[in-house]
């Protein structure tokens, strides 16, 4: 029997151009310049959401109003990642351990994904109080924060 | 209830494996529909309607319903393709139900399916998520449910030992199922010494990647106990595919699976399910699930899913056997996934489970995971409905 | 088939880029729209199925965009991946079957957002065909070639019903290409692939539907304009195009047989008053029109110089405009369905069919009309 051969597809890619809509062109403009965070408030159950979007899903209403949230927060969740796998983005594998989490912001109600600081892991906990590095360069996407640090 | 009853008549699976050079995509589905057509004892030509489900960046192949006719045999039937993310495969198990139950079918085929080795099977995970605000930063499934983890151990003190126990049982189970992918007992300490993926989970707490696919026929009441004699009738299916942004997850808890089920037990008029409910196939990729997610289900109270686990209620022999199958941390062809939960709840309720059969099942449960924490849930019942 | 009714229909205007828009954006727009049309709040929504891609969302699991913008969160909901007629397929068993007694169904994509070449040359099987460089254009040049060569064709009378459809926009506010334009123009627009000239080839779309299905219980609920779902059925021909053959759309028969007959049409031609096609290209309007028995084999263009499909003549085919005026892939074939509902209302202003009581939509799925999905919808129960 011959050998069960495997077709490589090479390079092929579909390059992809994201509409970021107007609620969070808004957020990345204030990231960008201001380094603050905007969160937008339902005007039924008054909760603060980020990122900041057109809809509330519970109440099905459009929200309106920007509020300021962070930028320091608290770890909702969080682990360390040990293995490292292909970044989709850019093809290459990250390298490990670092930190990965869900922060409650100052005022948000639900939580804000990021990359923490594990240079102490042993403070890296539930809880723990947290503050955002930004990048020097910053161009409006997510990476313009770098990750957060763990205050003290 | 429906127009029409549903029952599971047959159902197939393939040879599941991490990697099946020896096969393309549509020779992999054809294995599995030929083996549901033999278990059902019926030809392609019995087959009214076809479902079928997969997760597209996987094999990145666009318009699989169409591509896939020569293995499914759709050619010159109606054929649809239903997709979810993780949830495929139950969701595609709920298509089948209504597509019979809506009388506009009498027999239909379901198909699931996954070559999990054609692509990077996490850099494709990642781009299920928001390209603009989660997908840059996030770090994979694994993370994601390590999250939940943590979340979870934070509240109510469970221990890696904990979820260790969960794998322990499933791998263990899966030694008496020829379908399963790996069939090796391990002990606490093997999950324990394991690599440490993303803390607290090691590498033998987490689902392998598969390549397979799974069959399921169901037919309407009026022709099923024609063309069986075990049958399974589906009582109640139901999904919450709740959130959209990742942040915005209830962490530590599974919401999509306290709802999902709350609305199956209404339907069916379960109390008590610990009692009620004989078997359950639970769609659980990574060992803590499987102490948090009964606990969402109502089988046992918030924080005791360690404490049940460790009685054995849940072993081949206990007071509720999960995953006689061996269950997702054994095999997982991801949108096939979901669909072997609900053949194999399938084979439990018929009797035809084998070695792996919990004795006397009434109600069996399956599940599908995915998505940003949704849930997928089928009821199973020996009886046909009464309502 | 039980009585079943379209009770409430939604959709964005269609355009070749609205940057400004999320997919959730576009779906909040058709959404309310619909919920609006049928005098509705999320709240009498008994179950979703929302329609996407995940090629042409570039997104695995593309259905996660538009849960909350769709009313989902605390719904039982699924997604169909494919034309938004199969989307609404599947949700209308979702009210056959008993368990729910409305469904909103949506469908949205936006073409602007990739390359479509790049996203149809991913529906080429991968180990034979793709390396080619085969794109759906070139697809289905092939299948005009082999359309025109069976039926004796011209370039000149498919070009027909470009300037037919582009003239039906002119009065449609939601079509993204009204145009005046003759058949000289289409025949001396960039040819893209043989036979087919530019203007032969509908447009790259951003756009998104809804609509909202009902059992006969609550179809008379709401609103006293519901419009009855009489027959509808879907099949799929093979998949390699060398394996079928591609002048015909065998597939496309069976399913409108099928939906004819659950319909109890016997004699469509005479039966039908409206039809809204998939035209993603001149050459498939006739080619669809004949394999659905509204007119004889290969006589397609002879009745279209005839004025036989203009909105005055005897079978106005597509009078929105069709997909040579907009084509939002996967809502597409929703549009079709939300089209007819209007004619059979009443409601479609300056492209309105007089007397329209019975129409039908038609959607596709895969490579040069593999699979096809057609509804035939009523005024009467």
């Amino acid at each position: 029997m011959s050998e069960n051969m495997v077709i490589d597809s090479g390079n092929a890619r579909q390059p992809f151009n994201y509409s970021v809509g107007l609620y969070g062109s808004k957020f990345f403009k204030e990231l960008k310049e201001n380094k603050r965070f905007l969160g937008v408030k339902c005007p039924k159950c008054s909760k603060v959401y980020i990122p900041p979007r057109k809809v509330c899903g519970e109440c099905f209403i459009e929200t309106r109003e920007f509020v300021e949230v962070g930028p320091r927060g608290k770890i909702g969740s969080f682990t360390i990642l040990r293995y490292a796998f292909i970044d989709p983005e850019t093809g290459e594998q990250k390298p490990v351990p670092y930190g990965y989490g869900f922060i409650r912001l100052d005022g948000a109600d639900t939580l804000f994904q990021h990359y923490i600081n594990i240079s102490d892991e042993n403070k890296v906990k539930i809880g723990a109080i947290v503050e955002p590095v930004f990048a020097e360069n910053r161009k409006g996407t997510i990476r313009d924060i770098l990750h957060f640090n763990i205050v003290d | 209830m429906g127009k029409k009853r549903v029952a599971i008549i047959g159902t197939g699976q393939t040879y599941h494996k991490s990697h099946r050079p020896d096969v393309n995509g549509q020779e992999l589905i054809h294995e599995a529909v030929s083996s549901a057509l033999c278990d059902a004892d019926l030809t392609i030509a019995d087959i009214d309607a076809i479902v079928i489900g997969n997760m597209d960046h996987f094999e990145g192949i666009n318009y699989v319903d169409c591509w896939s006719v020569d293995g499914s045999g759709g050619v010159m039937k109606p054929i649809i393709k239903l997709t979810t993310g993780g949830t495929t495969g139950s969701t595609i198990a709920i298509g089948g139900y209504h597509l019979v139950a809506s009388g506009l079918f009498e027999k239909v085929l379901v198909i699931g399916w996954e070559k999990n080795s054609e692509s990077d099977t996490t850099g494709a995970i990642t781009t299920a998520f928001d390209p603009v605000w989660d997908r840059l930063v996030f770090a994979g499934a694994i993370s994601g449910l390590a999250v939940e983890a943590q979340a979870y151990m934070a509240r109510y003190g469970a221990t890696d030992r904990d979820g260790a126990r969960v794998s322990v049982r499933d791998r263990k189970h899966a030694c008496n199922n020829p379908h399963a992918q790996l069939r090796k007992e391990v002990t606490i300490e093997d999950v324990l010494a394991s690599p440490m993926l993303a803390d607290p989970i090691h590498l033998l707490d987490v689902c392998p990647r598969t390549d397979g696919a799974c069959a399921v026929i169901m037919a309407n009441e009026d022709v099923a106990p024609k063309l069986a004699s075990k049958l399974d009738w589906i009582w109640a299916t139901s999904s919450r595919h709740k959130y959209t942004y990742i942040g915005d997850v209830n962490w530590g808890e599974l919401d999509s699976m306290y709802n999902a089920s709350r609305e199956i037990y209404k339907k069916a008029g379960i109390k008590e399910p610990n009692k009620e409910i004989s078997v359950i196939e639970l769609y659980q990729p990574y060992s803590f699930a499987g102490i948090i997610w009964i606990e969402d289900m109502g089988i046992v109270p918030r924080g005791k899913g360690a404490e049940y686990i460790w009685s054995g209620a849940t072993d081949m022999g206990g007071e509720l056997p999960i995953n006689p199958s061996g269950g997702v941390i054994a095999c997982n062809p991801i949108g096939a996934t979901g669909l072997i939960r609900c053949a194999e709840a399938a084979m439990q309720v018929m009797g035809k489970a084998d070695i792996r059969q919990v004795p006397d099942v009434n109600f069996a449960i399956s599940t599908g995971f995915g998505g940003c924490m949704w849930t997928d849930m089928i009821l199973h019942g020996q009886k046909k409905p009464d309502f | 088939m039980e009585n079943a009714a379209i009770i409430g229909i939604g959709m964005t205007k269609i355009e070749a880029n609205k940057v400004r828009e999320t997919f959730a954006d576009m779906v909040w727009e058709a959404v309310n729209k619909a919920l609006n049309d049928a005098q509705m709040t999320i709240n009498d929504i008994d179950n979703i199925i929302t329609t996407s891609n995940d090629f042409w969302d570039g997104r695995t699991i593309s259905c996660m965009a538009v849960g909350d913008a769709s009313g989902a969160r605390n719904k039982n909901v699924s997604c169909v991946e494919g034309d938004g007629t199969f989307g609404a397929f599947y949700g209308l068993t979702r009210v056959l079957s008993g368990s729910y007694g409305t469904t909103l169904v949506t469908a949205h994509s936006k073409g602007s957002e990739s390359i479509s070449s790049l996203i149809t040359n991913a529906a080429f099987d991968p180990i034979y065909d793709r390396s080619l460089g085969m794109d759906m254009i070139t697809a289905c040049a092939m299948q005009a070639t082999a359309y025109m060569y069976r039926t004796g064709t011209t370039s000149k009378q498919i070009a027909q019903v470009s300037v037919k459809n582009h003239g039906n926009a002119k009065n449609n506010p939601m079509s993204q290409l009204p145009m005046d334009i003759t058949v000289e123009d289409v025949l001396n627009s960039e040819m893209i692939s043989d036979p087919l000239h530019k203007l032969d080839c509908s447009p790259v779309s951003d756009g998104c539907c809804a609509i909202i299905i009902a059992n006969k219980d609550r179809a008379l609920k709401y609103n006293d304009k519901p419009v009855w779902i009489k027959g509808v059925s879907f099949c799929s021909d093979s998949y390699f195009l060398g394996d079928r053959d591609l002048s015909k759309a065998a597939s496309l028969t069976k399913a409108t047989n099928a939906a004819y007959k659950m319909a109890g049409i016997n004699n469509p031609k005479d039966e039908i008053q409206v039809a809204e096609l998939y035209d993603a290209f001149t050459y498939q309007e006739l080619m669809w029109l004949e394999a659905m028995g509204l007119c004889d084999d290969g006589k397609g263009s002879e009745l279209l110089e005839n004025k036989y499909f203009d909105i005055g003549g005897k079978l106005p085919v597509n009078p929105s405009g069709g997909l040579l005026s907009g084509h939002p892939v996967i809502a597409a074939g929703l549009i079709r369905i939300a089209e007819i509902v209007k004619q059979l209302r009443g409601e479609a202003g300056k492209y309105q069919v007089h007397g329209a009581k019975l129409g039908v939509a038609q959607g596709v799925n895969g490579l040069a009309g593999q699979s096809h999905c057609v509804w035939v919808l009523g005024k009467e129960k």
